[in-house]
């Protein structure tokens, strides 16, 4: 691919005429050279945490707080609230602040755990996990069909091999 | 109501029991779904990447929706107002909002400080449920959602919710001067709205590398930028320094984020063993194809706790980096006014209309690159025909 660039073109291409693209330079800004204001200074950060706040969504649920800041937002996300081993894990997690590690691995493995809790939740709700529509096999089906049987040749044979080994191994 | 429901990495489906969502807040409003997006970010969810997704959760914050409920607090919105509602949830009294960084939220993420509020992102941004929905609760409602302005299509303005403002921000951050050359690491929705963007701006080149060749053909005409395979590269920096004449780009943009291809062992350390947040691939050539002193714009999203940066070469270059998630309450009245004057085209940029009842093969299509896929737009069963 290098080979089919020439070194030279770079400004003759810049400078050449771009009155095909709908709104060439329109938005340009000579004092965005670096900083463009994304940021309108205006001195509220002085204010640090004594600004007008709107009132407290009321506490129905338990809600994990980082402890990075002095208590919840006055607003928050209802969304499956921590439960079951992965909620123990996910508060012991929080008890770390956002710049350790251990406060991020032990969020990913809650989630880890949380899967096994999610399958046993549907199990006992009388709900049997339907993996080809959840795994979107369908849509591989359809467009990527070949492709797809070989994976999934792939991977049942190795489950198969693992499976005969671990069986080999538990006979003798 | 029926919505999307994630029940671990790679497997989602379509619940036609979820709960419908209540006023929480005095700020609340309740809106029913016409038309959701699945999102690049979405897919780091998908794939078990960001920390605290949990079980039972809906994804979703590129969303339009009727406003069916208010809370006794709204005053702005009413009952029957079709709105776009932007993925930043925003509480505009925080210093933050003040000064139009409508992203950084102080009031609306108690679980994070390091991101702020999101409809659909898991526990890091708040543990909201999301727009791949029939109904969602909207905080604040008052602040960013928008009336959709009469004569815009439906399909523009839920385009405006996320990805139209995310890429032009990424052009935006690039501190873009007339005639500069910007190169996109990326061709993702995103990358080809920063590239289509960068030209607003006055970029004098404007280049998009990936790996997908009917990604790149597709920004080529879409963007109208040249763009590269970098599979068909020996070197992807050097392709770059050559082809600027060995100077370095003036303006690269990282619209790539955690899963980036492209070198096996950021592959393995970052997306198979979990080792770092996802892959820095994209961000590593941005920053070695930059030019001295150069500007690079990371939009794609990395997760915490950390990631392989080569930021001694930031240093000895002179690098100036900026990033943020995108202000789109900031943004909208330009980009209103760039889509209802056809300057752009965001609707362009979908390339599927799927049922909200098929979202899991939505999400596998979109993970694999099925179909020549660039943007998913999802569409419940109770939104209007229109």
């Amino acid at each position: 691919m290098e080979k089919v660039i020439d070194p030279e073109m770079d400004r003759k291409i810049a400078n050449s005429s771009k009155d095909n693209i709908p709104g060439w330079g329109m938005d340009a800004d000579p004092e965005n050279d670096p900083t463009y204001p994304m940021k309108r200074w205006n001195g509220a950060d002085h204010e640090r945490i004594h600004y007008e706040k709107a009132p407290q969504q009321p506490v129905n649920i338990e809600v994990l707080r980082s402890n990075e800041r002095p208590t919840i937002t006055r607003v928050f996300g209802t969304s499956t609230p921590p439960q079951g081993l992965s909620g123990a894990i996910r508060r012991w997690a929080f008890k770390y602040s956002e710049g350790k590690g251990t406060h991020w691995m032990g969020l990913v493995l809650a989630d880890r755990v949380n899967v096994i809790e999610g399958v046993i939740s549907d199990l006992k709700n009388g709900i049997v996990p339907n993996l080809i529509e959840e795994l979107g096999w369908k849509a591989e089906w359809q467009h990527n069909r070949k492709k797809f049987i070989a994976r999934t040749a792939i991977k049942a044979i190795a489950v198969a091999a693992t499976a005969v080994l671990l069986t080999r191994k538990n006979k003798k | 109501m029926l919505a999307m429901n994630f029940r671990g990495p790679f497997r989602i489906r379509a619940d036609r029991n979820r709960p419908e969502p209540k006023i929480e807040h005095p700020y609340d409003a309740i809106v029913r779904v016409t038309r959701s997006l699945i999102c690049g970010s979405d897919l780091h969810l998908y794939h078990g990447m960001v920390p605290d997704t949990r079980v039972g959760m809906t994804f979703g914050h590129e969303f339009t929706g009727i406003v069916e409920e208010v809370g006794s607090g709204v005053q702005k919105l009413k009952v029957g107002d079709h709105v776009l509602v932007p993925f930043n949830i925003a509480c505009g009294t925080c210093p933050f909002c003040k000064q139009e960084l409508y992203g950084n939220c102080h009031e609306a993420n108690p679980e994070a400080t390091a991101s702020g509020g999101f409809f659909g992102y898991a526990h890091i941004a708040g543990g909201y449920d999301g727009g791949q929905a029939e109904y969602v609760r909207v905080p604040y409602a008052d602040v960013s959602p928008t009336k959709i302005p009469e004569g815009m299509d439906i399909e523009d303005a839920v385009m405006l919710t996320d990805v139209t403002p995310t890429g032009y921000q990424a052009a935006e951050m690039g501190g873009i001067q007339k005639g500069d050359t910007v190169v996109v690491w990326g061709a993702g929705p995103i990358g080809i709205m920063s590239a289509r963007c960068a030209w607003l701006f006055g970029a004098g080149r404007v280049i998009i590398i990936d790996r997908l060749n009917y990604r790149l053909e597709f920004a080529k005409k879409y963007a109208f930028c040249e763009a590269y395979n970098y599979e068909e590269m020996d070197d992807p920096v050097v392709f770059i320094k050559k082809a600027t004449d060995w100077f370095g780009a003036d303006v690269c943009i990282d619209a790539v984020g955690c899963e980036a291809s492209g070198s096996t062992l950021q592959s393995v350390l970052g997306k198979k063993l979990l080792m770092q947040a996802g892959s820095t691939t994209a961000l590593h050539w941005a920053i070695n194809s930059v030019k001295k002193g150069g500007i690079v714009s990371i939009i794609g999203v990395y997760g915490p706790p950390w990631n392989i940066v080569p930021i001694g070469s930031v240093m000895n270059k002179g690098i100036t980096i900026r990033s943020n998630q995108a202000s789109v309450k900031r943004l909208l009245p330009k980009l209103i006014d760039h889509v209802m004057a056809g300057r752009l085209n965001p609707k362009g940029l979908i390339s599927h209309r799927i049922p909200l009842e098929n979202v899991s093969d939505a999400y596998r299509m979109f993970s694999e690159k099925l179909d020549n896929i660039i943007k998913p737009l999802l569409i419940p069963p109770r939104a209007l025909t229109a």
